[in-house]
């Protein structure tokens, strides 16, 4: 069976959760990826070492302007014959897919945390990760975004075939006038490690315990709502109900109470550590390893113990 | 300017939540929904602040049930104009999508706003399904947005950081946090919501594309592990050959 992945090559590298699209994808069937962007052959090539048989690139663009992309995949759908289509569920693919599923009638399943079941279903997080739902496609083709984070990229085969490719992806309605990314952050939805302070850092002056810690980790950072509408730290830090919604494989809470509506963007992390002075704190409910401590102190001792760790190892 | 918002529903967070008929429907009894927070925080009031500045009208959609009046009064009391309700109960996003598409074609909007997700399916996917079935482009998540005639400036948040982006309209907009100051309804618009037009429009019969067969709840976590504040190294330790995550 014939399975397309879209992934972004627009930047100078290509980033995980691509590999991961590719490594979900090979567990269905034979997976060609479709690209645009400025990644060279060589870069594209690798994708084959997970699973990819055939990379298609249009070289006729760059960027990521969702109704030029939804063009170039559905013309990658139509001439592959793939009936399902695989998406990384980050911010281009929440983008996309949607327009593609009208495009092609295809049913979408938006956050998807597994790989099909036998019975067709895909598992996907329903209420802020306080449940799942198992998801059935009505239509002939379906989509499936992958929640980033969720599986793990896995690298056995060997390079894939790249070949040049017209997608018809047409003009684009939309003019970038200007791009702000702060400098050497990692960006949050696709942090592996996560960093995060709360209102017990007391202020923006101390955020160098949280900064450090990242650091020495190589963790993304985060906060917590207060912390952000303080500025103490900038909005897209800012992780929960209302921010940003993530699922590392570490998260590092400093100082953060875990009120509900901040542990519903941070629930589906596979670890979760917390660091409080109460122990009566409600993260600690949801926390797999916990510290009843001053995040003062607790903090730069965790940094040395990493610092000392990564020496070692 | 003639202006759609998409309003819906959600649990409020503080909601328990369970299932009942083997799993696989959602327990609906004493859960108190508001409206979908992204929606009333950001994308009604860009609709009304939008309006303020360039004249125009505010029309809310929602497709669902009677039982979705008390959010759509809401909405009007913030200040909509007018509200429309689509007769189905919304059971698949992209449903909801055909169905408002199928209402707004023929209306000539210049701009459908909506919130970038909603919390309980979380699935950020109606927007860019009305934008296809509408043809416009649409800007997703976007954090602040003004209009100068036909042409709109917004500022889009994109991996790791921010995008600004100038687009003519009609479009299709997702609104995240920043895009607006949330408003509290008073007691005058609330009074005026109850005179303001809500009609009750047939659904076209849209197919379901994808069904929730089953849900199932997260296994119960096990309790905390606590560390020693002054043993670092041991924390380290488990993250490494524990929980294997560094
Ligand atoms: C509709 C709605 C949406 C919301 N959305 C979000 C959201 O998206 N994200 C979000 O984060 N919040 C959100 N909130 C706010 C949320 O309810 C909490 O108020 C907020 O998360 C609290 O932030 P905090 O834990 O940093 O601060 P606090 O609740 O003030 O907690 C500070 C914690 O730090 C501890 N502490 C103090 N000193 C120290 C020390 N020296 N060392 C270690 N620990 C210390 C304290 O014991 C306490 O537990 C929302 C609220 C509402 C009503
Ligand atoms: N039943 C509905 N009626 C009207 N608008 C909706 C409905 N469901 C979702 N929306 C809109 O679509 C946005 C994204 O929803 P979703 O794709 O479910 O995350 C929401 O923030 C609403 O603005």
């Amino acid at each position: 069976m014939s399975v397309l992945v879209y992934i972004n090559s627009n930047s100078d590298k290509i980033a995980k959760n691509a590999f991961e699209a590719v490594t979900y994808a090979s567990k269905i069937g034979d997976v060609t990826v479709v690209t645009n962007g400025k990644a060279d052959d060589t870069m594209l090539a690798e994708l084959g070492k997970y699973g990819a048989n055939k990379v298609l690139v249009d070289r006729s663009f760059e960027g990521i302007d969702e109704q030029q992309i939804t063009r170039m995949v559905a013309t990658a759908a139509e001439s592959t014959g793939a009936k399902t289509i695989v998406f990384s569920n980050d911010l281009i693919g929440k983008a996309v897919a949607p327009r593609l599923s009208v495009k092609l009638n295809a049913g979408l399943v938006a956050g998807a945390t597994d790989v099909p079941k036998e019975d067709g279903t895909v598992a996907v997080n329903v209420f802020s990760g306080k449940a799942h739902g198992f998801v059935k496609v009505n239509t002939e083709k379906q989509i499936i975004a992958l929640l980033p984070n969720s599986i793990q990229p896995e690298a056995s085969g060997s390079e894939a075939n790249v070949e040049e490719f017209s997608g018809n992806a047409g003009e684009t309605k939309v003019k970038v006038k200007d791009i702000k990314k702060p400098e050497g952050d990692i960006p949050l939805p696709e942090a592996e490690l996560v960093v995060s302070g709360g209102r017990g850092l007391k202020g923006p002056e101390n955020w160098n315990l949280i900064t450090d810690l990242a650091e020495a980790l190589g963790a993304g950072t985060a906060c917590s709502r207060p912390v952000a509408d303080s500025d103490w730290r900038p909005h897209h830090e800012h992780v929960g109900q209302t921010g940003v919604a993530i699922s590392p494989n570490l998260y590092i809470a400093a100082g953060i109470s875990g009120a509900i509506q901040h542990l519903a963007g941070v629930n589906r992390s596979k670890v979760i550590v917390v660091i409080n002075t109460d122990e009566e704190a409600p993260f600690f409910k949801a926390a797999d390893y916990g510290v009843v401590g001053d995040a003062f102190e607790v903090l730069p001792k965790l940094t040395e113990a990493v610092k000392k760790f990564k020496a070692s190892n | 300017m003639k202006i759609l918002v998409c309003i819906s529903k959600a649990p409020d967070t503080t909601t328990k939540i369970s299932f009942t008929d083997g799993d696989t429907k959602f327990d609906e009894s004493g859960v108190k929904y508001i409206v979908n927070p992204y929606d009333e925080w950001y994308a009604l009031v860009k609709g009304i602040e939008l309006k303020e500045a360039h004249g125009g009208s505010v029309t809310t959609v929602t497709v669902g049930t009677a039982e979705d009046d008390a959010t759509i009064r809401k909405a009007l009391a913030i200040g909509a104009d007018d509200a429309v309700r689509i007769d189905v109960k919304a059971e698949d996003a992209g449903q909801v999508a055909a169905e408002i598409s199928n209402y707004a074609k023929s209306e000539g909007y210049d701009l459908v706003l909506l919130g970038k997700e909603t919390i309980d399916y979380n699935g950020s996917q109606v927007g860019g399904m009305i934008a296809e079935h509408l043809d416009m482009p649409f800007i997703s998540l976007a954090e602040s947005m003004e209009v100068d005639g036909n042409t709109a400036t917004l500022d889009k948040e994109i991996i790791g950081g921010v995008q600004t982006v100038e687009a003519d309209l009609p479009l299709v907009v997702s609104c995240a946090k920043g895009m607006a100051e949330q408003r509290i309804p008073n007691m005058r618009g609330i009074m005026a919501a109850r005179k303001k037009p809500l009609k009750v429009v047939d659904a076209s019969g849209a197919a379901l594309q994808t069904t929730f067969v089953k849900y199932a709840l997260p296994a119960p976590k096990s309790a905390v592990k606590l560390i020693d504040p002054n043993n670092m190294d041991e924390l380290v330790e488990l993250l490494h050959n524990e929980a294997k995550v560094i």
